[in-house]
């Protein structure tokens, strides 16, 4: 199975926590791979901040960006097909879908997924080609004339994967659709902060108390 | 910066650069002495702090630059419970950089209590453990702790509570915020009629030795800190030690041996810098604050014909009483949003059960501390309650609906020290550079499980006396791994049962101090740095004038 990636715990927090052993996984080889691996199993949390990654990763990633901000028209892929980017744009759209408020589609997570799979996460890659084949496959059970998970009804898209929700390929997406919707915009996705403002986080970095409703009451710190 | 060749015999090399090593570094280099720091990690940010980021997903992903711990894959290690199992993969991960685990942690600064100085004395002692008194008492380190906490910068209240460590002078910065998670503990505590204090944090409230106070960014622990508020190593010690032109820090310098000569006395160290090159650095003397893991793996990686199990190790003491530290939370929602993701991780404790009480039924303490700190990824892969949807519109809107009203109560516990509880030498896995990983065997004590279990359920209560919605917590686990790792080469004074004197002198070796969370005797309440600091201060000035008095080179 593969796991989310590591908790960030603080420091003290994790000391001492519990430590579940890293699972072993069996889609993965190498040393990169077994690297990754043992992120995303690990739960030593203990903030940790180390790479993953390539050390290039963040030029990259940043070239990237500039790139993009450039181009008058959305990118090409890098890493993903269209195809396949559709399939995985329908995947995270069931995984944050869009209500009143917008979801993983309308905040680009395809873009931030697509990116890491050229950056940060390149390992991931084998992942998600095998991952989307065995989607496509799981369509076909379901609906023998579908021409792609993407192109399902909604309830048909949601049959497809709550049959899969414990799978690693699914855990994947989500860990990656959640990741992108929550993480910075400069990384692709949370296009217009959709995912912060959802849980009304502040991204001002700097902030004054009362930070909140117990805080503020009178006598409140006083006592 | 000074810069020594290998060559040169330098009077100290420091190995490691976090909460002892700095200070080490800048008392013995500003007492005049040379100094040569060999650090495991990176630079980190160091010299140019606001580079730290404040993206969260980089700060996990970003690549060599962000790594502020210790990489478990190129520095593996292997866990078991006992003797008799067969170890597997572990997970123990510290900080690893220059400045050590202080770049990074939530900063917590207590004190240990005068009492826990003599615990096995006050408590009768626990049968079959290795609970012992210190070779010190509180008096004689209480001028240290005044030093610690007024040279790193630590905010904080002084308070008079037997529950708190007397102090001689307050705190040099006051509290930082209490935060909604704080004002809660207080409403709880208040109807069981408990008591809840500031906690002493090592994050400036304002301004202090020109250093700005915290703008309470939230990224905090796990962060690097971007306006030098978080009193580390890095930007306290370090920088002072490095202006002194007597301390020269290297960057990824791995060292695997503490060379000795035929009289036993210490020659230097051998390591590995960062293009993996085998350099010697001679040294009259070698200071050891490499962590409480990490420095008794050393000492046992540093065999030789005089020392064959290992240096300072005649009584294979070093690596033993290991403790990891314990903790165990409680969670909470509440009606109104605490965003307590803002400001640092904790500020308030309930401290009524730091002691042990024979009325429990077991040996144990703790303190409990208020906190919340979800970032928004980390909150949403793994923030909410139990029992809500992983996926679609439920969880959409359980994200929605949760943020924000969460708060933690994390008990930090007291851990029996015992001989089979122990760092050592994997016979089998290798790290990146073809040395023997650290294997970690660690089983806790019946009554550490049982003071666990205890401190889950005050937590419920506290929390449901405050006016929860809804109240969780998982099930008690014991360590597996820590950065508060403490004991595994102890004081005292028995060189039996000890590895360092009370000045942190080798028993078996006249120029070898080891000065680290490794010597505490015993673990107090799992907040260790304080007195690491403190005793890191006590040692220099004691080593400092063996230096002067020529006294270095025996015993």
């Amino acid at each position: 199975m593969m796991a989310e990636p590591r908790q960030r715990f603080s420091i003290d927090f994790a000391a001492g926590r519990s430590y579940n052993q890293p699972r072993k996984d069996t889609t993965m080889s190498g040393h990169d791979r077994s690297r990754r691996a043992f992120l995303r199993q690990s739960l030593s949390g203990l903030g940790a901040a180390w790479a993953i990654a390539n050390a290039g990763g963040i030029a990259e990633a940043a070239a990237f960006a500039q790139q993009s901000a450039r181009a008058a028209t959305p990118q090409a892929f890098t890493f993903f097909t269209a195809a396949q980017a559709a399939d995985v744009e329908a995947m995270a759209a069931q995984i944050i879908p869009t209500d009143s408020t917008p979801g993983a589609r309308e905040a680009h997570v395809i873009v931030f997924i697509d990116r890491i799979l050229s950056t940060f996460e390149k390992d991931a890659q084998g992942d998600y080609t095998k991952g989307l084949a065995e989607l496509s496959a799981n369509t076909r059970r379901r609906s023998p004339a579908a021409a792609s998970f993407a192109a399902l009804s909604s309830a048909d898209q949601i049959a497809v994967l709550t049959a899969i929700e414990k799978t690693p390929f699914f855990n994947l997406v989500r860990t990656h659709t959640v990741t992108g919707f929550f993480a910075a915009p400069v990384h692709g996705g949370n296009a217009g902060k959709a995912g912060w403002q959802l849980v009304r986080y502040d991204d001002s970095l700097n902030h004054r108390p009362p930070f909140g409703y117990y805080d503020a009451l009178p006598d409140s710190t006083s006592r | 910066m000074a810069q020594f060749s290998p060559s040169t015999e330098v009077d100290f090399v420091v190995i490691g650069s976090g909460a002892a090593g700095g200070i080490m570094a800048r008392q013995l280099s500003m007492g005049g002495f040379t100094v040569v720091v060999l650090e495991q990690g990176g630079w980190g940010k160091y010299g140019k702090e606001h580079e730290y980021t404040k993206d969260e997903y980089l700060n996990e992903n970003g690549g060599l630059d962000y790594q502020l711990m210790s990489d478990p894959v190129r520095q593996p290690n292997t866990f078991r419970r006992t003797d008799a199992e067969n170890a597997t993969p572990g997970s123990h991960s510290y900080g690893c950089v220059v400045g050590g685990g202080t770049v990074t942690y939530g900063g917590s600064s207590w004190r240990h209590l005068p009492w826990e100085f003599n615990e096995a004395t006050v408590t009768g002692g626990v049968r079959g453990t290795g609970l012992q008194d210190w070779p010190l008492t509180y008096a004689e380190l209480e001028p240290y702790y005044v030093q610690a906490e007024w040279e790193m910068g630590i905010s904080g209240m002084r308070v008079d509570s037997p529950f708190v460590a007397p102090m001689s002078k307050d705190y040099p910065v006051p509290p930082v915020a209490l935060k909604a998670s704080g004002a809660l503990m207080k409403t709880g505590a208040s109807k069981l009629g408990l008591t809840v204090v500031r906690g002493p944090l090592a994050v400036i409230s304002k301004d202090y030795q020109g250093r700005s106070g915290c703008v309470n960014c939230g990224m905090c622990s796990g962060f690097g800190c971007h306006v030098k508020a978080r009193s580390s190593s890095a930007v306290t010690m370090l920088p002072q030690a490095e202006k002194t032109g007597r301390c020269e820090i290297r960057a990824r310098a791995y060292v695997h041996e503490i060379s000795v000569d035929a009289a036993g006395a210490c020659t230097g160290v051998v390591y590995f810098d960062a293009e993996k090159r085998t350099v010697r650095q001679r040294a009259k003397a070698v200071i050891l604050s490499a962590n409480g893991t990490e420095s008794a793996r050393l000492l046992l990686l540093s065999k030789s014909a005089r020392f064959p199990n290992g240096l300072a190790n005649s009584n294979d003491v070093v690596g033993r009483y290991l403790m990891l530290g314990n903790t165990v939370s409680a969670n909470a929602l509440f009606e109104h949003e605490l965003n307590d993701y803002k400001g640092l991780v904790t500020g308030a404790a309930i401290v009524d059960y730091v002691p042990s009480d024979p009325a429990r039924g077991f040996y144990g303490g703790g303190r409990m501390t208020a906190r919340g700190f979800d970032t928004p990824i980390n909150y949403a892969l793994r923030g909410l309650s139990p029992g809500t949807a992983r996926w679609g519109a439920a969880y959409k809107q359980a994200l929605r609906d949760e943020a924000n009203h969460k708060m933690t109560i994390t008990s930090f516990l007291t851990q029996l020290p015992l001989a089979t509880n122990r760092v050592d030498l994997d016979p089998d896995v290798k790290d990146a550079w073809g040395l023997p990983a650290m294997r970690i065997t660690s089983q806790s004590h019946a009554d550490d499980i049982r003071n666990m279990e205890f401190f889950r359920q005050k937590a419920l209560d506290v929390l449901q006396a405050a006016g929860a919605t809804k109240v969780w917590a998982g099930p008690v686990n014991d360590a597996r791994g820590s950065a508060h790792n403490r004991g595994s080469c102890r004081m005292g004074t028995d060189p039996k049962s000890s590895v360092v004197n009370g000045h942190h002198r080798a028993h078996d070796v006249p120029n070898l101090f080891v000065v680290d969370g490794s010597n505490l005797v015993t673990g107090g309440r799992n907040h260790p740095t304080m007195t690491i600091q403190a005793l890191a201060f006590r040692a220099a000035e004691h080593i400092a004038k063996a230096a002067k008095g020529g006294t270095l080179a025996r015993l």
